[in-house]
């Protein structure tokens, strides 16, 4: 298997909605927790260790030309 | 404070060598009297060697150290008589449990697999092993060990080394074909011949006190993250012998380790941890940091390196002296074929092979639990946190908490020693493997069967199969059904057992080759190729 990267969410309103609003009442730390289970349910889900080597690395370099 | 054992004080003995003034030439000698310069001594003399063994200090190890050793060290130690004692006054547990804050986040059975003679674990504090592998030694005429002994230096010629050893007498000379460098993870020896020891140093301090208690707690292993008694940090919580129980209290760098281990700041840890009505002495309190380091080559010349003073572990999952015993199961039957003069020296280079590959399987996997018990940034303990939380509502984040892995054996996998497979199998025993026990009777008497294989060779065999001679170097048959008896089925079901299979089996137990029939000519070659023979045979 390897990383999906076309767009694969129904409803990508809806979804992003649904995340942020999950966090709204939280504070940073507390959105941030979450975020970590979060990661770990869908890695889990995924299973598979080369594509949650591609999706990490993907994440680890984009937005890296940010500050902070 | 309160002490459950003495220690033993070990006469110091002038040697002859030294009042007389002359330089003996010794065939092997091993610096360092701990667990592994021990049990290397047993093992030489086991395969008939003679050795000299030099410590500098004159009793076992002072205050509390190792407390687990896992199966395959107590079955090398088997193979050397002295396991049925340790596992007699060892505890034996199987049940961990793992709290998180004040909650209980995770339970694991060690569930040890039937059918093997040595339990998955034992705790048994660190003198008594030393203690009772001195008394085993005072009998074997074979080994001369040697109390405030130092060694001060050492230098090597082309096919010897020279030690300069002081004692109350004196300083005198001494020379060695082979010395095993035992003295540990400060090691004076492998500063001597200018090796790097290099790795990670883990900026954290533990606390660990050893306190004497009657109280019923369970002989089960705890260990909690952040728990409301020692907020931030982990504990641990673990039984020995003779009513001592094992605390450990991570303390973060900051704490000042001589304060620490004052009882007035001890003791006051112990109640927030217990509850204020247990009734407890302190014997024991000492505050340790630790690294996860290696040496670079196993072998320096004639100086090979064994346990601390090759490599250096976390405590957490046991591994220090575990690991260190298998290096020298691996090193002794190597020394002895290399003496004896059956073997080439490259024999000698497989024991760095081998056993640095070990040593860095063991620092990975001790690294990695140090990682999630002491995470280093907010980050990473966030991922630690959300393991726990989740390990306690989930199936899939219990195998993700890491309170220290437990200690087993590396097959070696890669080891030039081995024939490669070329016929196909099914089961775990693969070439470079430790052989898995199990039960057999031997002329009716229940037995194991790792307890039959020979001090050398042997030819596990489902089938006929004859002694093979490669140089002096002789495989005896062990066949299934005429030397043993299968009671169980399991040597078969473990090892794939098939009518006719034979196993070729190094001195230290590991398969070295295997096929489905007994042919004395590819058995001549294994022999060969695990003794480091260059070409064809
Ligand atoms: C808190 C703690 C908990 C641990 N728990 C475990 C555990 O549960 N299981 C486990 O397997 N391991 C555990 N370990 C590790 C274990 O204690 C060590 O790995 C083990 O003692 C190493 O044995 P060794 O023989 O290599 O070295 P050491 O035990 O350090 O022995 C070295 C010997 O060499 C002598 N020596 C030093 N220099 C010289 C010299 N110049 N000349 C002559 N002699 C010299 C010393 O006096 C000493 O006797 C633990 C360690 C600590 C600190």
């Amino acid at each position: 298997m390897s990383l999906n990267l076309c767009p694969n969410i129904a409803d990508p309103d809806g979804f992003y909605e649904f995340i942020v609003e999950s966090q709204r009442a939280m504070s940073d730390e507390q959105a941030n927790r979450m975020n970590a289970r979060l990661i770990l349910i869908l890695a889990n889900h995924v299973g598979d260790l080369a594509t949650l080597r591609q999706a990490i690395e993907l994440a680890a370099t984009t937005g890296a030309h940010r500050a902070g | 404070m309160f002490q459950t054992y003495k220690y033993p004080e070990f006469a110091y003995r002038p040697s002859a060598e030294q009042a007389e003034g002359r330089t003996q030439r010794h065939p092997v000698v091993i610096i360092g009297a701990g667990p592994v310069g021990l049990t290397a001594a047993l093992d030489l003399a086991s395969r008939g060697l003679s050795c000299v063994v030099l410590d500098d200090n004159n009793t076992v190890s002072i205050g509390s150290r190792a407390v687990c050793y896992a199966k395959r060290p107590l079955e090398i130690w088997d193979r050397l008589g002295l396991a049925d004692r340790f596992i007699d006054k060892g505890i034996s547990w199987k049940l961990g449990k793992v709290f998180f804050g004040d909650r209980q986040v995770y339970q694991f059975d060690l569930l040890p697999e039937d059918g093997h003679k040595c339990p998955a674990f034992i705790n048994l504090q660190q003198y008594y092993l030393e203690e009772w592998m001195v008394e085993t030694i005072a009998a074997n005429p074979r080994i001369d060990l040697r109390w405030k002994h130092k060694l001060i230096s050492l230098r090597q010629e082309e096919d010897h080394a020279i030690l300069t050893v002081e004692t109350p007498d004196g300083i005198f000379t001494t020379e060695a074909d082979w010395v095993i460098a035992c003295d540990g993870a400060n090691s004076d020896t492998r500063k001597m011949v200018g090796a790097e020891f290099t790795g990670q140093f883990f900026q954290d301090r533990f606390l660990i006190a050893d306190i004497v208690m009657k109280a019923d707690f369970p002989t089960e292993r705890w260990f909690w993250f952040d728990p409301p008694f020692h907020r931030n940090q982990s504990a641990l919580l673990h039984k020995q012998a003779d009513d001592v129980w094992r605390l450990d209290f991570q303390l973060g760098w900051d704490s000042d380790p001589d304060e620490e281990k004052k009882p007035e700041k001890v003791i006051p840890r112990v109640k927030a941890m217990l509850g204020d009505d247990v009734e407890f002495e302190l014997e024991w309190a000492s505050v340790y940091q630790f690294a996860c380091r290696r040496i670079g080559q196993f072998r320096h010349g004639r100086v090979l390196f064994a346990g601390d003073a090759a490599h250096q572990v976390s405590p957490f999952g046991a591994r220090g002296a575990n690991t260190g015993v298998q290096d020298i199961d691996n090193l002794t039957w190597k020394l002895a074929l290399v003496i004896e003069g059956k073997a080439p020296i490259d024999l000698i280079d497989s024991y760095h092979e081998e056993r640095a590959f070990a040593a860095d399987d063991n620092l990975l996997n001790s690294t990695r639990s140090t990682d999630f018990i002491t995470p280093k940034s907010a980050a990473s303990r966030r991922f630690r946190d959300a393991v726990l939380d989740l390990a306690e509502v989930t199936y899939f984040a219990k195998p993700l908490v890491n309170s220290g892995r437990l200690s087993a054996p590396t097959p070696y996998t890669q080891s030039a020693l081995n024939t490669p497979d070329s016929e196909t199998w099914e089961g775990r025993m693969t070439p470079g493997t430790v052989c898995s026990d199990a039960p057999v009777t031997v002329n009716g008497t229940p037995d194991w069967l790792l307890r039959q294989l020979g001090a050398g060779f042997t030819l596990l065999s489902f089938g006929p199969a004859k002694a093979v001679d490669w140089n002096g170097v002789t495989a005896q048959p062990l066949v299934v059904g005429q030397d043993l008896t299968d009671a169980e089925g399991l040597v078969a079901a473990r090892f794939d057992g098939r009518p006719g299979s034979c196993y070729l089996i190094r001195p230290d137990q590991h398969v070295a080759a295997r096929w489905r029939s007994f042919d004395p000519a590819s058995v001549r070659a294994a022999i060969a190729r695990a003794c480091s023979a260059k070409g064809t045979y």
